[in-house]
């Protein structure tokens, strides 16, 4: 309480700044093509990032899981009349770098080059022809397939890998983001280079492409930059959405015995798109039960009043369909069944009683207080913009932000945590060694 | 190659050197070090003290974390948990390291904001309360960090007891997070005494970057920490590693999937190396095999001849003592943890023989060039390398002579350097060789699982 004082000189300072410091001045179009691009000038560093992101993430699988993982990896080991040398060089030469990824949803290239023109430019070809004109050639492909194998190989190794993808599988069943990102040693091993290369040709396409270029380039340049990056794509029809997740069936509990001291908890449900209108209010909420790290609920039940783990939280995932609500920790074997006991009873006390007022003004502050925090560099503001192009949110999601927040209600927390959050759906996955009682 | 080369001279021309570092020396030793980037509202602090994992002796490993840890659980005038509800309450963020060679405590804020952590730093600087029942319970967090991070982790397990054989009496023998045995043995009088040795003013540095103006923080500073009385001046021991006379091998066995390689060869850092230019020869070394997709590692082994399905190599310039140049790889299937370390060694003796390509060389520069743009992005990371140097004992200064220490090597150099350190005698090897995952009979015991050290 003697900190109240404290708190009440932070509103004023909270609405100077809100007015000080607006979210950027994103720049949004769609090329001819249909290329979606979002723009930022920053001309404080001599540097450039652009990110190029498709909707050919591990969710566009099929049957062929790990499919969309060994597309984007073998992007940038062979294009046009260069090998992954040749690339490699042309890029490290001029300190660029440009790396790829994956997620369930998307597949990226990203780049990050200093902005003087010729080395921009050397960038840029590298860049669009890797996007464009890979190889696939059959050695880099058996060569990153034996690489991904041994990748899978060594998650088995890991507790938390292995039950991060049970508790995928038991939670999407079936649905296209319930399989690992990377895929499964079978399916891994059963690729193509002709499955590559279709899957490139479908969904690395200009209209299914997301452009973010962030840093010291005007408009003009942009416009070409892009055009250079997407001209050699097909112009593509867009994909369709993919499907729905179907909450539909009970919740159920899963034991994995596995060789390590500490048993990895999962519990959840497939919970929260990118679009649903109640996302602030879950977002808040789940800020105060396990996201805002040692002052959260879970943490503070789990480590500051018991010492059951280092690390105990939970948060939202939102993806384009729903995404998981997971909470999670991890504790010494027998301590297991006390620490989920004491998990799900914070949770429900959370969902039957809801924040109190006071919290929830904690957190507003600490997410207002902080939402700056969030957009102070290129990098960071680059991945949020990028995110912002990807989904589709409103352009002027960051300058809303802050007061989106702060409309949130308890009540609204406690509707929006009823409405997506049942107990009884929730899979729980425990992976670790049998309970024994402890020697100390 | 003249492409490259090209590129490269007109880099050098270019003007890549950030704001200037503001310093001020408070009355009781306090170094405050500032620097302004005035991109964003916001403003990181971090405090350093010269303390870490390399100060301690047997029987008190990972006292430094620990009291870490404590640092968050009350003091005289605040509650346990009090700092990081106040900090986010304020917006901000904050954590803390703990390191071979220090303990570093940092946050993020709003720029209008910096007050309230000088405060609360200030205070848990002199005015920690050290409570037996939250002591408890923070042992019991901390080992449940240790099970996380290293013990149900084969490679983090590995490479802590190849720490322990390539070191015999020096500092970087034992983890940070402290030996199991070490954790449970530890007091609340051994963490008192820890904290009254090292947490004083004259022994730390208060690091600040952001949209700040330095003479405003540097009376700021002046009004919260310049109260706190200096400590009695320390020096840690002086325990320079014995001389190694001979090859360390050693072979980990451990329920895993993937056999795995550690190599280490002990060298000389910045600060230890007789002549400094052997240090920076070396930080090329390591940009030559491991600089990236281009460099050695990737392009020979993972690609060439596909004997590794990764692979790497890394040195720390900055150690604050003698240090390791370290390899490790994991070999594709169809090869042998030895066929890798034999095809290490030759890449490894083709650079004691023949100098490197100038354009090797070039690439590995235009990397540093154009990191030194890249780094001045994040303000945090800024405010590390700073707090890094001066805690090793280097001084802030170094951080400006990077670029132009780099650009001076030559491929001489390397190979000079390749020759003089990547030596046999010097060199430690560790095969981590895996048991197979019984998954049926799994117990994870404390006593199980073929380690009984926890």
């Amino acid at each position: 309480m003697t900190d109240l004082r404290q708190l009440w000189i932070v509103v004023p300072l909270l609405l100077g700044m809100t007015c000080a410091f607006a979210g950027p001045n994103i720049q949004h179009w769609v090329t001819e093509r249909g290329t979606r691009v979002y723009h930022v000038e920053a001309k404080d560093l001599p540097l450039v990032d652009v990110q190029l992101l498709f909707d050919a993430g591990s969710a566009r699988d099929g049957q062929h899981f790990g499919l969309a993982a060994m597309t984007s990896g073998l992007l940038d080991k062979g294009a046009g009349d260069w090998n992954a040398d040749h690339i490699a060089q042309r890029l490290e030469g001029i300190g660029a770098v440009l790396g790829t990824s994956v997620s369930r949803d998307s597949a990226s290239l990203v780049l990050r080059s200093l902005s003087r023109t010729d080395i921009l430019k050397s960038a840029l070809e590298t860049m669009a022809k890797v996007v464009a004109l890979p190889r696939f050639s059959e050695m880099d492909f058996f060569r990153e397939r034996k690489r991904v194998l041994a990748g899978l190989r060594r998650f088995g190794e890991l507790p938390g890998k292995v039950g991060g993808q049970a508790y995928y599988q038991d939670i999407y069943r079936g649905h296209p983001y319930g399989h690992r990102v990377l895929g499964e040693s079978a399916t891994v091993a059963a690729l193509t280079v002709g499955a590559i290369r279709e899957f490139h040709r479908r969904y690395y396409v200009a209209s299914n492409a997301v452009a973010v270029v962030v840093g010291d380039t005007s408009r003009e340049r942009v416009e070409s930059m892009v055009m250079e990056l997407t001209e050699k794509l097909p112009a593509g029809p867009p994909p369709e959405p993919i499907p729905q997740v179907d909450l539909a069936g009970p919740g159920g509990t899963q034991t994995i015995h596995f060789p390590s001291r500490q048993t990895h908890i999962f519990s959840g449900m497939a919970a929260l798109n990118r679009h649903d209108p109640e996302y602030f209010a879950l977002y808040v909420g789940n800020y105060i039960l396990g996201g805002s790290g040692l002052v959260s609920k879970i943490s503070g039940q789990i480590r500051d009043e018991r010492g059951l783990a280092y690390s105990a939280s939970s948060y939202f995932a939102p993806l384009a369909e729903k995404g998981p609500f997971t909470m999670s920790l991890q504790t010494r074997n027998d301590q297991a069944p006390e620490a989920l006991a004491v998990l799900r009873k914070t949770f429900v006390n959370f969902i039957d009683n809801g924040p109190s007022e006071e919290e929830l003004t904690r957190a507003k502050k600490s997410i207002t207080g902080g939402f700056v925090l969030r957009i102070d560099s290129n990098s960071k503001m680059s991945n949020y913009v990028a995110m912002i192009g990807f989904y589709g949110l409103p352009i002027d999601y960051l300058d809303t932000f802050t007061d989106k927040v702060n409309s949130v209600t308890t009540v609204d927390i406690r509707k929006a945590f009823h409405s997506h959050l049942q107990l009884d759906h929730f899979q729980t996955v425990l992976v670790g060694g049998r309970s024994q009682s402890h020697g100390n | 190659m003249i492409r490259l080369i090209f590129f490269l001279a007109l880099l050098s021309g270019f003007s890549h050197a950030g704001p200037a570092v503001h310093e001020r020396v408070l009355e009781n030793g306090l170094k405050v070090l500032v620097k302004e980037d005035h991109r964003a509202p916001v403003v990181v602090s971090q405090i350093w003290y010269e303390v870490g994992g390399s100060y301690e002796f047997e029987g008190i490993t990972g006292v430094s974390h620990i009291l870490e840890h404590m640092m968050f659980k009350g003091t005289k005038n605040h509650a346990p948990g009090d700092f990081s509800r106040i900090i986010a309450e304020n917006g901000g963020r904050e954590n803390a390291f703990t390191g071979r060679d220090y303990t570093a405590y940092f946050q993020r804020l709003e720029k209008s904001r910096l007050r309230i952590s000088f405060e609360l730093e200030a205070d848990r600087m002199r005015n920690l309360q050290l409570d037996p029942a939250e002591f408890e319970k923070e042992r019991e967090v901390v080992l449940e960090e240790r099970r996380m991070r290293t013990d149900d982790k084969p490679r983090s397990k590995a490479f802590e007891y190849f720490l322990a054989l390539a070191h015999t009496n020096g500092g970087y023998r034992n983890p940070v997070i402290g030996w199991p045995v070490d954790i449970r043995g530890l007091r609340v009088a051994d963490l008192q005494e820890w904290y009254e040795r090292w947490y004083a003013p004259n022994n730390a540095t208060l690091v600040v970057a952001g949209d700040v103006d330095p003479e405003a923080v540097f009376s700021l500073a002046e009004e919260y920490f310049g109260p706190l009385p200096s400590g009695d001046p320390v020096q840690p021991r002086i325990r320079t590693e014995v001389e190694q006379l001979g090859t360390r091998r050693m072979t980990i066995r451990l329920p895993g999937e993937l056999p795995y390689l550690i190599m280490g060869y002990k060298v000389p850092v910045l600060k230890t190396a007789e002549k400094e230019k052997d240090a920076y020869a070396l930080e090329v070394l390591a940009g030559i095999l491991d600089g990236g997709n281009s460099a050695r590692l990737a392009g020979r082994l993972v690609r060439g001849s596909q004997m590794a399905v990764s692979a790497g190599a890394g040195y720390d310039l900055y150690a604050r003592m003698g240090s390791l140049f370290m390899f490790e790889a994991t070999p594709a299937e169809g090869y042998s943890l030895s066929d890798l370390e034999t095809a290490l060694k030759s890449e490894i003796r083709e650079l004691q023989t023949n100098p490197v390509a100038p354009e090797e060389l070039a690439r590995v520069k235009a990397q540093v060039l154009a990191n030194s743009v890249f780094e001045r992005d994040s303000v945090f990371y800024q405010a590390m390398q700073l707090g890094t140097l001066e805690t090793v004992g280097l001084g802030w200064k170094r951080v400006d002579e990077y670029e132009a220490r780099i650009s001076q090597v030559t491929a001489e150099d390397v190979l000079a350097s390749a020759k003089q350190f990547l030596v046999e005698d010097n060199l430690t090897v560790c095969f981590l060789d895996p048991l197979p995952m019984d998954l049926s009979q799994a117990d994870g015991s404390e006593l199980g699982g073929g380690v009984h050290d926890d």
